[in-house]
C-alpha cells in the first residue's frame, strides 16, 4: 500500500508542476508576449471605421447580401447566419436532399439579383466554420456585372477592382481568395458613399 | 479555389513533404537525444534534477513495465479527476467572461476521458461550452500531458525492442517532464507566436459585439486564448478545437500558411518517431523501413481523397454551378490545402479539422475512416501510432516466419507466444470496440435519429463516430449527434479502453522482449529492413485493415457513392 501512495503522492507532485506550467505559465507567456509583439492579431484583427466603431474583423465574414455589395459565402452557423460565437458548417453530405434543396434556393437569389453564368461553387456552398471570410476569385467577378449594375458604376470599374484587390494577395501554392468585407469596402470607397 | 489546381496542389505536397522528411529526420535524432538523458551534467540537468527530487524520483532510478505502466495509469487518473472537476466547477472560477456554466455530467465525463486520452472527440461547441479557464488549465494542459504520455510509451517500447537482457525500460515520470520541457513547450511555444502573426487570437477579453458593416447586422464575436491552444492541439496531435468549427474557423487558421503551418506541427513529432527509433536501435535502416511503409500507406489516401474531391458534386450540373464541393470547406485553404489536413489529421490521431468531413465526397470521407480504422499507423500519432506500429511489425515478422519456416525475430530478439498476445490485443482491440458498439447502437431504437444523413451515409457517420472514439482520433463526421447519454458513456469507455489496453499491452510486451538476449544474425534471420520485408509489412496493415471493416465501408461510403454516381 505505502508503495501505492507513494507513486500517488509523486505522480501529483509531478502532475502539479506540469499544470502550472502549461496550463498557466505557458499561456499566460504566449498572451503577454503575442499581446506585445502582435497587438492587432492577437485581439482578433478587429476592424474600426472613422467613428471609432468596431465593425467587425478582417477575419470573420458579414452576411452581406447581393445586389449592392458582393456577397460571401453562405453560413449555416446556428440561429443566425455568420454568429461569430457558434462557428459550424451544415454537415450535410453531398447526396442529401436537403442540401440539394438548400442550393437550388441559393441559386435561385443569385439569379434573382442578377448574377449570370456558371456560378462558382462557393457561392452557393456553405463554408465549414460558416465564418468564412473569402470567396474565390471566380466567385468575386461572377457578382460584377450585378453589382456595377445595381451601383450604376460602370463595370470595367468594378472589375478592375476586384482584380486589384485579388493581385495585392501575397499566396504562394494557393489560388486568389478575396476579402469580401475588404472587397464591399472598397467598393463603397469608389462609389463616393464612405 | 472553386476551380481546383491540380498541378500547384501537387507541388505543394511534393515541397511539403520533402519539407516534412528533412526536419524529421533532424528532430527525431534531437528527441533520441532528449529521451537518452545524455545532457545531464549541464544546467539543465541540474534543474531537472532538482525537480524530480522535489517529485520523490530520480533520472536514474528506472522501473520495470509494470512500474511504467502503473506511474503512467496514475497520472492519467489524477489528470482525469482535475479536468473532471474543472468541468463540473468552471461556472465558480475565474476566467470565465461570458458566465460558461458547468458541464452537464455526462458531457464532462466523455470530455475529460476524450482530452486525457489524446482523443479530443468534441460533444460540445468551444465557444459555447467552455470558459478561458478551462480552455487553459483544462484542454491545454491535456494536450500536453496526453501527448507526452503517449510518447513516453513509444519510447518506453522503443528501449524495450532495443535493449537486451534487462527488465528495465524507463522512468515515466522522468520521460513525462522531459518530453514536456523539452519537446512540447519550446516548440509549442514558438509555433503560437508564429500563428498569433498570421491572425490566431490570443486573448482573454470578453466576447466582441461589432456592429457590423453596411446591410450585415450586428456580431458577438467569440475570442479567447487561442494560439497557445492551438499550437499544442496540433504538436500533440490532439485535435481538440478552441471553437466548434476546429481549424475551419478563422480564428483558429486564417491564412494558408497557417494551414500549412498546423499541418506540419501535426507531422512532426509522427515523422520524428520512427528516426528517432532507428537512432536508439543503432540502425537508420530500421527507421526507414518504418517511414517508407507509413508514407506508401499515406500518399495513396491522400491522393485517393484529393482525385475524389477533384470531379465536385455530379448533382451540381443542373444548378450551372462548377468547381469542387464547397459546402464545409473554406475559401483560403484551396483543395490542396484541406486534402492534405485531412489525410494528415486521421493519419495521425489528431483528428483536427479544417473542413466538415460529413460533406465530403463518400469516397473522400471514407479515406480518413480508413486511415483511422487502420489503427492510426501510417505515422502513428504522437507515440500510440507508433507502438502500435511496432504491433504490427510483430505481427508482420510472425506471419513471415510461419510461411518462410524461419524463427520469428525482430531486431535479434525472438518473438514468442507472449508477445504475439500482445502484438495481437494492441492491433486488434480498438477494431473490435468499433464493430461491438456499432452493432449495439445500430439495435438501439435512438439512433436513427442521431444520424444526420439519410441513406448509407447515416452509416457512415455511426461508423466514424465509434471508429473516431476507440482509435483516439477525434475528428468526427460532426453531423451525428454523439450528445446522448449512450453516446457519451459508451464514447468515454471507448476512448479509455482504446488508449489503455494497447498501451499497456505494448509495454508488456516491451517488458517481455528487453529481457530476451539478441541472438546474432544468421542465414535464417528475416531482415526486417529489406524491401521485402517493407512490402510485406504494408500487406498485413490493409489486410488485417480491410479484412475487420471492409463490410462496414461497403454498406457505408461505396454505397453512398454509388447512389449519387451511379443515379440509384
Amino acid at each position: 500500500m505505502t508503495a501505492i501512495r507513494q507513486a500517488v503522492t509523486s505522480g501529483l507532485l509531478l502532475f502539479l508542476v506540469l499544470f502550472a506550467i502549461t496550463g498557466f505559465a505557458y499561456p499566460l507567456a504566449v498572451t503577454l508576449i503575442a499581446g506585445a509583439a502582435f497587438p492587432y492579431q492577437a485581439h482578433g484583427s478587429l476592424v474600426v471605421d472613422g467613428q471609432g466603431r468596431v465593425i467587425g474583423s478582417d477575419l470573420i465574414g458579414q452576411n452581406f447580401s447581393a445586389p449592392f455589395y458582393f456577397q460571401g459565402r453562405p453560413s449555416e452557423t446556428p440561429i443566425t447566419a455568420y454568429n461569430a460565437s457558434a462557428s459550424g458548417g451544415s454537415n450535410l453530405a453531398p447526396g442529401n436532399p436537403l442540401l440539394l434543396e438548400h442550393i437550388a434556393d441559393r441559386v435561385r437569389a443569385l439569379r434573382n439579383a442578377g448574377v449570370q453564368g456558371p456560378i462558382p461553387s462557393d457561392l452557393v456552398m456553405a463554408s465549414g466554420s460558416g465564418l468564412d471570410p473569402a470567396i474565390s476569385l471566380d466567385a468575386a467577378l461572377v457578382q460584377v456585372p450585378a453589382v456595377a449594375e445595381a451601383r450604376g458604376l460602370p463595370e470595367n470599374e468594378v472589375h478592375a477592382l476586384v482584380l486589384a484587390w485579388a493581385e495585392s494577395l501575397p499566396a504562394p501554392f494557393v489560388e486568389p481568395c478575396i476579402n469580401v468585407l475588404s472587397l464591399n469596402r472598397e467598393l463603397d470607397r469608389l462609389d463616393g458613399r464612405d | 479555389m472553386a476551380q481546383p489546381a491540380p498541378l500547384l496542389d501537387g507541388s505543394l505536397f511534393i515541397a511539403f513533404f520533402t519539407a516534412v522528411t528533412i526536419t524529421g529526420v533532424l528532430f527525431g535524432r534531437y528527441m533520441a537525444h532528449v529521451f537518452s538523458g545524455d545532457y545531464s551534467r549541464g544546467i539543465p540537468g541540474a534543474l531537472e534534477a532538482r525537480l524530480f527530487r522535489f517529485i520523490g524520483t530520480s533520472a536514474g532510478e528506472e522501473d520495470d513495465w509494470k512500474g511504467y505502466a502503473r506511474e503512467m495509469l496514475i497520472f492519467n487518473g489524477i489528470g482525469f479527476i482535475a479536468l473532471l472537476a474543472l468541468l463540473l466547477l468552471q461556472g465558480y472560477l475565474p476566467l470565465n467572461p461570458e458566465g460558461c456554466g458547468a458541464f452537464d455530467p455526462g458531457t464532462a465525463v466523455h470530455t475529460a476521458a476524450s482530452f486525457v486520452t489524446n482523443t479530443n472527440y468534441q460533444i460540445y461547441a468551444g465557444e459555447v461550452s467552455a470558459s478561458y479557464l478551462t480552455q487553459m488549465a483544462g484542454f491545454t494542459v491535456q494536450n500536453f500531458l496526453s501527448a507526452a504520455t503517449g510518447i513516453c510509451i513509444a519510447v518506453a517500447v522503443m528501449r524495450g525492442v532495443t535493449r537486451r537482457s534487462t527488465d528495465r525500460i524507463g522512468n515515466f515520470r522522468v520521460d513525462v517532464t522531459r518530453c514536456v520541457l523539452y519537446i512540447l513547450l519550446p516548440v509549442a511555444f514558438a509555433a503560437a507566436l508564429l500563428l498569433v502573426s498570421q491572425g490566431v487570437i490570443q486573448n482573454v477579453d470578453p466576447y466582441v459585439h461589432a456592429a457590423g458593416y453596411g446591410p450585415a447586422g450586428p456580431q458577438t464575436i467569440a475570442m479567447g486564448p487561442v494560439a497557445s491552444q492551438e499550437a499544442v492541439k496540433e504538436f500533440g496531435t490532439n485535435g481538440g478545437g478552441f471553437f466548434n468549427a476546429n481549424s475551419a474557423h478563422p480564428y483558429e487558421n486564417p491564412t494558408p500558411f497557417a494551414n500549412l503551418v498546423e499541418i506540419f506541427l501535426i507531422l512532426l513529432i509522427p515523422v520524428s518517431l520512427p528516426f528517432a527509433f532507428g537512432r536508439m536501435a543503432g540502425s537508420m535502416r530500421q527507421g526507414w523501413a518504418i517511414y517508407i511503409v507509413m508514407l506508401a500507406i499515406y500518399l495513396p489516401a491522400l491522393g485517393t481523397l484529393y482525385v475524389a474531391e477533384l470531379g465536385g458534386n455530379p448533382l451540381m450540373e443542373q444548378f450551372d454551378v462548377t468547381g469542387v464541393s464547397m459546402e464545409g470547406k473554406e475559401a483560403r485553404f484551396g483543395l490542396g490545402g484541406t486534402a492534405l489536413f485531412a489525410a494528415s489529421t486521421t493519419a495521425t490521431p489528431c483528428g483536427a479539422v479544417n473542413a466538415m468531413f460529413d460533406s465530403f465526397m463518400p469516397i473522400a470521407g471514407m479515406v480518413p475512416m480508413l486511415l483511422i480504422l487502420l489503427g492510426e499507423v501510417v505515422f502513428g500519432g504522437v507515440g500510440s501510432g507508433f507502438y502500435t506500429f511496432i504491433g504490427f511489425i510483430v505481427l508482420a515478422v510472425f506471419i513471415a516466419g510461419l510461411m518462410i519456416g524461419r524463427s520469428p525475430e525482430y531486431l535479434g530478439k525472438k518473438i514468442e507466444v507472449r508477445e504475439m498476445r500482445m502484438a495481437v490485443l494492441t492491433v486488434l482491440v480498438p477494431g473490435v470496440l468499433v464493430l461491438i458498439l456499432t452493432g449495439i447502437a445500430l439495435l438501439l431504437p435512438g439512433t436513427a435519429e442521431a444520424m444526420h444523413n439519410p441513406g448509407p451515409h447515416g452509416l457512415s457517420e455511426l461508423v466514424y463516430t465509434f471508429a473516431s472514439m476507440s482509435n483516439n482520433n477525434g475528428s468526427a463526421f460532426a453531423g451525428f449527434d454523439a450528445s446522448g447519454i449512450f453516446y457519451a458513456l459508451t464514447g468515454a469507455a471507448a476512448m479509455a479502453i482504446g488508449r489503455f489496453v494497447p498501451a499497456v499491452a505494448m509495454l508488456a510486451l516491451a517488458g517481455s522482449i528487453a529481457q530476451k538476449k539478441t541472438v546474432p544474425p544468421g542465414p535464417g534471420t528475416l531482415a526486417t529492413a529489406s524491401a521485402t520485408f517493407t512490402v510485406w509489412t504494408i500487406l498485413v496493415i490493409l489486410i488485417v485493415g480491410a479484412l475487420t471493416f471492409f463490410p462496414l465501408f461497403a454498406m457505408g461510403p461505396i454505397a453512398d457513392h454509388l447512389l449519387l454516381f451511379g443515379g440509384g
